[in-house]
């Protein structure tokens, strides 16, 4: 891709043996995010000890093995509840939860859901390329119908997914999406979704060169526009905006300011210390069992 | 007349909801209280109203610890309770009650001591005090301490009014002037020493023990999805999460509980999670990914009968094979299965620096009956508590999955240190990057499958064993059931048969070979295969002679394990 990047970068580029050889197709719209994702972490002047990146299973999941930060690369579909423990451990981390439309609406569907409701401060971003890439090319929740796959030889007749209208029906506290072809836009949109105290969902849209011959760059462009007149803060114009489907609205369609678990758990009410550097309240225990004698 | 020395075990039984509970508890509290030492334990059927529940409390001049079958004074809340224990009365059975509690069958054939507990509670003012009459009546009949009984009383309804607590005193003053006559009059007599020392001591539960010593150990993240009979120890989590400072989440499901706590661990935090047998299937997946990303975790799992939802309410030692295999390709675990609330307290403590050190899922394995039952006890020591912390700082060059000799790895976690950590549930190179390449797939196989387990076997301790070392039998028990073996042997009182107790269940140390060596093996546990002796056998070598086994989702019975041992030794 032909863009000026930003210094700082290179704080971010791994230099470990076993990030050399990207497994991901010549052409694929992951190196795009992970440009937007190296530039906006050194744009907002993070260290990569700061940053734990959680991936689930997929292509997009790859993504801790191509980047300098830490990183969990665990299970299809995990990724969230493994990143809202890791925040909630320490809270001082900026956490990011990664994978692909399967990963995250399919198989983690209802941890999708479920921290909505809990909204711990980490930022989910979703490679959203209408289809399964490491399985190869079997349909997705957000593949579109008609679609015809390896597993789908009849075409797709399932309703698609449609992450943002359930975002903002569900009250999330951040909603927004965007195409990675965009590259200053992703980055804004992706810093801001950091920034952001509360779960942040970002669908981005990529094409998978190899097994989606319907959503292609070409595609994408003319496929969606940005809402430049639209306040994220309105959820009902969000919930309008959520259900256009031809074109696509990217931008943030929602925002909504509400606590955020870490800031809920009793655990942190008087002590913001991480958890690993805490010890055992022995004398608590110890006052326990006096109660106890009765 | 029924005497009943030094010993007296008094069934209550009722349904759900019927206030069975507090006669339990103030009858516990107020017996401690006085000297003697108590033992208690509830059977219930899973259901909120009705049904049939009853509590054992076992009432002594020596510690007990263990379920006994015999019924020595039956109070029946409801009509039904006779039937449900009718194999359990003997001649010697006193039944405590009002006749409409009794069913016809019965009347004529029991020894029935009527006590008028409704009209009493009438004459107090309403039919609300009836239970805490019956726990006067009881501790009448051990001419216990009534200011405990007070004590308890003002404790326990002491919030609402002054006027609840007069009124609830006179109920239980009622009663225990009623016991005191029965007494007097010669219906009924018991006569047990007391032991001052009691009073000191600490009422515990196994769900208390396993959630006091999980405080000692640490524990600052616990995530959970409700299931019997695991729940108390993340309500008791709950309830002193500020206290401690303890995250404690109620998340979606199970897979998002243990994950949840994956990734804690990963942060550094000692997390846990609570859950039954249908819960950890659910987990599985993620137990996986502890063994290949070397994640610790410390797991509680309270047993029930299974397969699938079984008897939910009910008990069983049927899980042991489902935490041994759980989760797809080769790595070690440990698991640990307390035999009494001192080793529930301390191995949970543990089970927290074993995770952090080696780096597996640690699985503390007890059921229903371990959970429900409570006794008296010197308050664990928690000085004796360790606190190990493993983690290293991440410095320059730092590889999270390192070959080392041990297979330990040094840990190091985010955010310590400056260089970063990669965690990887693919198989990965030493940086934690995935990798195919067929000779460090060898060596990351053999890290974790072999020499890691290799070094926790080496360091698990032995079992304990009680009795003559060189005795031709040794019954073998695990768990739960350590307490009912011993009271059987102890009144079995043969010199041939020595006792050996596993509460570290698994990996198992090569030196265990050596208890075996010569002697005739004895297994008793609560399932229906012999899973523990099965394990036995493909670790050691070991071959079971016999196996008592109890699988209907009742605990053993100190007269069950006794008379199934002198069909073996005899
Ligand atoms: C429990 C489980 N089921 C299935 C798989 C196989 N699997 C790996 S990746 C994947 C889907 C990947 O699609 P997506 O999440 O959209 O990511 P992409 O590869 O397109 O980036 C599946 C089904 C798995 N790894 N684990
Ligand atoms: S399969 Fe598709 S998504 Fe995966 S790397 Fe190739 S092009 Fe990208």
């Amino acid at each position: 891709m032909n863009v000026q990047l930003p210094t700082g970068r290179e704080l971010f580029e791994s230099k470990r043996p076993g990030s050399a050889d990207i497994a991901w197709c010549p052409g694929c719209g992951n190196f795009g995010i992970r440009n937007i994702l190296i530039s906006a972490l050194a744009e907002l002047g993070l260290k990569p000890n700061q940053v734990a990146i959680i991936s689930g299973i997929g292509q997009a999941a790859k993504m801790p093995h191509y980047i300098n930060a830490n990183g969990y690369h665990t299970l299809h579909g995990r990724a969230i509840p493994i990143a809202t423990g890791v925040k909630a451990s320490n809270p001082e981390l900026t956490v990011i939860a990664e994978g692909g439309d399967g990963d995250m609406y399919a198989e983690g569907g209802n941890h999708l859901l479920h921290a909505i409701r809990r909204n711990p401060d980490i930022t989910v971003l979703i490679h959203d390329n209408q289809v399964y890439g490491l399985t190869k090319g079997q349909a997705s929740p957000t593949t579109m119908k008609g679609m015809k796959t390896p597993t789908q030889p009849w075409g797709v007749f399932e309703e698609p997914f449609n992450p943002v209208a359930l975002a903002v029906a569900l009250n999330a506290s951040f909603v927004a999406r965007t195409f990675m072809g965009y590259f200053r836009e992703s980055v804004e949109i992706i810093k801001k979704a950091i920034q952001h105290k509360g779960l942040a969902i970002v669908d981005i849209l990529h094409p998978c060169v190899s097994f989606n011959k319907v959503n292609t760059y070409t595609w994408y462009r003319e496929h969606t526009y940005w809402m430049d007149d639209h306040d994220p803060y309105d959820r009902e114009a969000a919930f309008k905006r959520a259900l256009e489907s031809d074109p696509l609205p990217l931008g943030i369609f929602y925002i909504n300011e509400r606590p955020t678990f870490e800031e809920m758990v009793p655990a942190y009410w008087k002590d913001r210390t991480p958890l690993w550097k805490r010890e055992p309240k022995l004398e608590l225990v110890k006052k326990f069992f006096e109660a106890r004698k009765l | 007349m029924a005497e009943f020395r030094e010993e007296v075990s008094i069934v209550l039984g009722g349904a759900a909801g019927q206030g069975v509970q507090t006669v339990e508890e103030i009858l516990t509290y107020a017996l401690k209280k006085s000297g003697y030492h108590v033992y208690a334990n509830k059977e219930y059927m899973s259901r909120v109203r009705g049904g049939i529940n009853t509590t054992e409390i076992r009432v002594s001049s020596r510690r007990v610890r263990a379920f006994v079958k015999r019924i020595d004074i039956l109070v029946p809340f409801n009509r039904g309770t006779l039937s449900w224990v009718e194999d359990r009365l003997s001649e010697g059975t006193v039944v405590l009650g009002e006749k409409e509690n009794i069913e016809e069958a019965f009347l004529g054939k029991i020894n029935l001591v009527e006590v008028p507990l409704t009209k009493m509670a009438m004459e107090v003012g309403s039919q609300l005090y009836l239970n805490t009459i019956a726990a006067g009546l009881i501790v009448g009949l051990f001419h216990g301490d009534f200011s405990a009984v007070e004590e308890y009383v003002r404790k326990r309804f002491g919030s609402k009014d002054e006027n609840v607590v007069k009124k609830n005193v006179e109920a239980a003053e009622k009663g225990y002037e009623l016991g005191v006559k029965l007494c007097e009059e010669g219906a009924i007599r018991v006569e047990i020493s007391r032991d001052e020392k009691v009073k000191d001591e600490v009422l515990l539960t196994g769900t208390e023990a396993v959630g006091t010593g999980a405080l000692a150990g640490g524990m600052n993240f616990l995530s959970f999805y409700p299931m019997s009979p695991s729940t108390g120890v993340s309500t008791f989590a709950a309830q002193h999460a500020e206290e401690f400072g303890i995250v404690v989440e109620q998340v979606e499901d199970e897979i998002a509980a243990i994950n949840m706590a994956l990734g804690a661990w990963f942060a550094g935090a000692r997390a846990m999670v609570s859950t039954s047998g249908g819960g950890f299937a659910l987990m599985s997946e993620a137990i996986s990914l502890a063994g290949m990303a070397e994640n610790p975790v410390v797991i509680h799992l309270a047993q029930r009968p299974g397969p699938a939802t079984g008897l939910p309410t009910r008990t069983l030692q049927g899980d042991l094979n489902l935490v041994l295999y759980a989760g797809h390709g080769d790595f070690p675990r440990i698991i640990l299965a307390p035999g009494s609330l001192e080793e529930a307290f301390y191995l949970t403590a543990e089970a927290f620096n074993l995770a952090d050190r080696y780096q597996v899922p640690v699985i503390i394995l007890t059921d229903q009956y371990f959970v429900d039952t409570y006794y008296n006890l010197p308050a664990p020591d928690v000085g004796k508590v360790r606190f190990e912390r493993h983690i290293v700082e991440a410095k320059p060059g730092y590889r999270r999955y390192e070959l080392t000799e041990d297979g330990i790895s040094p840990r190091a976690i985010p955010g310590y240190g400056e260089e970063v950590v990669i965690g990887n549930g693919n198989e990965h190179d030493e940086w934690g990057d995935i990798t195919e390449d067929a000779e460090l797939t060898i060596k990351m196989q053999e890290k974790r499958a072999i020499r890691k387990l290799e070094t926790i076997k080496r360091n698990a301790p032995l079992p304990k064993l009680i009795g003559n070392e060189n005795a031709e039998y040794l019954v073998v028990s695990w768990g739960s059931t350590f307490h009912v073996v011993e009271e059987a042997l102890e009144k079995l009182g043969s010199g041939k048969v020595a006792h050996l107790h596993f509460s570290w269940v698994y990996p198992l140390n090569p030196e265990v070979r050596r208890f075996f060596e010569g002697r005739k093996v004895i297994v008793v546990e609560n399932n229906v295969t012999g899973q523990f002796a099965d394990l036995l056998w493909k670790e050691l070598g070991v071959k079971a002679n016999h196996r008592v086994l109890k699988y209907d989702g009742r605990p053993f019975s100190v007269e069950e394990v006794l008379e199934a041992l002198k069909g073996v030794v005899e």
